[in-house]
């Protein structure tokens, strides 16, 4: 059986081959060691982290204790970045941390809604790949904003599929699938996820790649919940790839008519 | 002599290297990403950069983290 989490439906960003299309976080999590058995259970292969200042007051353990990066790729974010500077200062520290050049860029606009400041947003673009970084931008469902960021030399695109922890599910479809069909790199839908059918949607409408966080940290089952999501990604995958049939407003009988008893 | 140490002013008695600090602070330096004066250190410059009074010093690490969080860094 074929299926999109083998070798023969790869996700593929900047040249680096991925068999997992779903991302995690590594925020909000009860515990290191709930975080770190629900990145096993959706077999997840990258996750992103938040740079911050180290405390130098008390001792604590390292986040990187709990992620096997012999195989997942770690994604430093700029979150929490409200200008193009400080964001692009954040991808550099990132850098030095974790010595990879992968950034996933935020330059957030508004704290009430966390949608990106999109001008920012590309110019910031812009600037890390003259540095030399691969950059994955958070952005919002706007098609002339994702081609920007192509054109500024994004590798992949990444657009809000709701608000950042609302579990919305996906809001706008069509702009997602606009997206898709003009995007020459990956697709990643980032943020909005609530339940592993907005997931599976999301793919089904040609997402490349999921990425979420929330609704596995926050779920009452976080490992439960990262195992339905992996699921749910690959069926949605699936569903993509298996082509859906025409919606119809009438039935169309499944059964044959003729030989019927009676007739 | 005092440097400005994640936001805070942090006493020092004399110059010292960056890796000296790090190590009298506890910290792993591998697993963290140095900034003095707004230049970000390369890890490999640790122990030749020495911190004078009056540096200004960042140092970070990688911390819980998903999609976008409201705090501001």
């Amino acid at each position: 059986m074929t299926t999109p989490n083998s070798a023969s439906d790869p996700l593929v960003i900047a040249g680096r081959t991925f068999t997992s299309r779903l991302i995690l976080g590594t925020g909000k999590y009860p515990s290191h060691e709930l975080m770190q058995a629900a990145h096993r259970a959706a077999a997840t292969e990258m996750v992103t982290v938040a740079v911050r200042r180290v405390d130098i007051t008390r001792r604590s353990a390292s986040l990187l204790d709990f992620v096997d990066t012999s195989s997942i790729t770690l994604l430093p974010n700029t979150a929490g970045c409200y200008t193009a500077a400080d964001a692009v200062r954040t991808a550099h520290l990132g850098r030095e941390a974790g010595l990879s050049n992968w950034v996933k860029l935020e330059v957030i606009g508004d704290e009430a809604t966390l949608f990106p400041d999109t001008a920012a947003l590309i110019e910031a673009t812009r600037e890390l790949v003259k540095d030399g970084f691969i950059v994955l931008p958070y952005t919002n469902d706007d098609p002339i904003v994702c081609r920007k960021l192509e054109d500024a030399g994004a590798v992949a695109v990444m657009p809000a599929g709701a608000p950042i922890g609302s579990g919305l599910g996906i809001q706008n479809l069509t702009n997602l699938r606009i997206i898709r069909e003009q995007s020459g790199v990956p697709v990643i839908v980032d943020a909005g996820v609530g339940t592993a059918s907005d997931a599976a949607i999301a793919m089904e409408v040609g997402a490349d790649a999921v990425l979420l966080n929330t609704a596995v940290a926050g779920a009452r089952d976080p490992v439960a919940m990262a195992a339905a999501m992996m699921h749910a990604v690959i069926a949605g995958r699936l569903a993509y790839r298996a082509g859906r049939i025409p919606r119809r407003l009438y039935a169309t009988a499944s059964s044959p008519i003729d030989g019927l008893v009676g007739g | 002599m005092t440097i400005r140490l994640n936001g805070d002013p942090y006493e020092l008695t004399a110059p010292l290297t960056v890796s000296a600090l790090l190590t009298a602070l506890a910290v792993d330096a591998r697993r963290v990403a140095v900034e003095l004066n707004l230049v970000v250190l390369k890890r490999a410059a640790f122990d030749t950069t020495m911190i004078h009074a009056g540096d200004t010093m960042e140092i970070v690490n990688f911390v819980g983290g998903g999609a976008p969080d409201a705090t501001r860094g």
